[in-house]
């Protein structure tokens, strides 16, 4: 069933010992809401496609939280993956594997997808959303 | 993803009227922009995220909602509130995370199993139960379901008795369903603790039964 290049479990639990404040359990990371998992997996990806390292991930990901610490965020357990989120966009831009307006584009295409899609089908892109 | 859990959505991020449309978070937005635009220049292959999120279906969280079942077995006042509102009920345990707006409860009794289904997407109580299982979004089982309950029950190795009722639950976007089973005979003496452990993902979705006592540690 999985993809030829599926993520090796292992992988997981590497990121989890690399970035220590990743919030899990004795099994492994634990999420709140599915989007938290669709950002991690994301992350894993990217690392295992040579993207970043996990230090400069850490680094990155710190810097978020210090961040928002001084704007305020009581930096619970809570909004961690609000940090993951902003660690991933910044770094793919500072990569360059995409831009800022570009994601900026595709966000707004989403939302114009989902308003015009009436509940129970799935949303999809188009090339009218953009 | 595919993109169906589309009804995760945050309904104080928009002021305009949705009656007919689908909502997505400001959260959920920025989380599909990156996955397609990293998509389509070749840096993630959704199958892969796709894996490595089914690896973690299982892992979202604390069984909110096997900790809800096991209170409800054990305390009658929160079994009532359960089944009255389970969304104001299931708040007051102080999960800590936001519960769907219109969560209910349904209750299997001697004479009636409850199944629970999405027919058209994939809706799902996830703040209760955690990611959805991958069969859950899969057209046979949205399909055979309504169709034919005691057949997909006994593909899951549930047989009921042929006198005992199934009802089938379709989620919409207002209304999502979480199974209250019964409570399993021979527990009589056990703390909601141990009771929680016996609580299935299953059995909240009504493709299950509680494990038996003796399948506990």
């Amino acid at each position: 069933m999985s993809p030829p290049d599926a993520i090796d479990p292992a992988a997981a639990r590497r990121a989890a010992e690399a970035v220590p404040s990743i919030p899990c359990d004795a099994e492994g990371p634990v999420f709140r809401e599915p989007w938290e998992a669709q950002a991690f997996a994301m992350a894993l990806a990217l690392h295992q496609r040579g993207l970043f390292s996990w230090s400069e991930w850490a680094a990155t990901l710190s810097d978020e939280i210090k961040r928002a610490q001084a704007a305020g965020d009581p930096d619970t357990g809570e909004t961690y993956y609000r940090h993951w989120l902003n660690t991933l966009e910044r770094l793919v831009t500072e990569k360059g594997a995409t831009d800022a307006a570009t994601l900026a584009r595709y966000r707004d295409a989403w939302d114009r997808a989902a308003d015009r899609t009436p509940h129970g089908q799935p949303i999809e892109l188009r090339p009218e959303d953009f | 993803m595919a993109g169906h859990d589309h009804h995760d959505h945050d309904h104080h991020h928009h002021d305009h009227d949705h009656a007919h449309g689908s909502e997505l978070s400001e959260t959920q937005l920025r989380v599909r922009a990156l996955e397609t635009v990293l998509t389509e220049k070749g840096y993630v292959d959704p199958k892969a995220l796709d894996a490595i999120v089914e690896a973690y279906e299982t892992r979202i969280g604390p069984h909110n909602g096997a900790r809800a079942v096991a209170k409800a077995w054990v305390d009658p006042a929160f079994k009532q509130a359960l089944l009255a509102d389970a969304t104001a009920a299931v708040g007051t345990l102080g999960f800590g995370s936001r519960v769907g707006d219109h969560l209910v409860a349904v209750e299997n009794t001697p004479t009636r199993h409850n199944m629970v289904v999405c027919t058209l997407c994939s809706c799902y109580p996830w703040e209760v139960l955690g990611l959805p299982p991958t069969w859950y979004k899969s057209a046979p089982y949205r399909s055979r379901t309504v169709i034919d309950p005691r057949g997909v029950l006994k593909d899951f190795g549930v047989t009921l008795p042929s006198d005992t009722e199934i009802r089938v639950w379709d989620s919409t976007a207002e209304t999502r369903f979480i199974v209250l089973p019964m409570r399993p005979a021979g527990t009589e003496s056990w703390s909601e603790d141990q009771l929680a452990e016996l609580v299935t993902r299953d059995s909240m979705i009504g493709t299950g039964l509680p494990k038996p006592p003796g399948a506990a540690r």
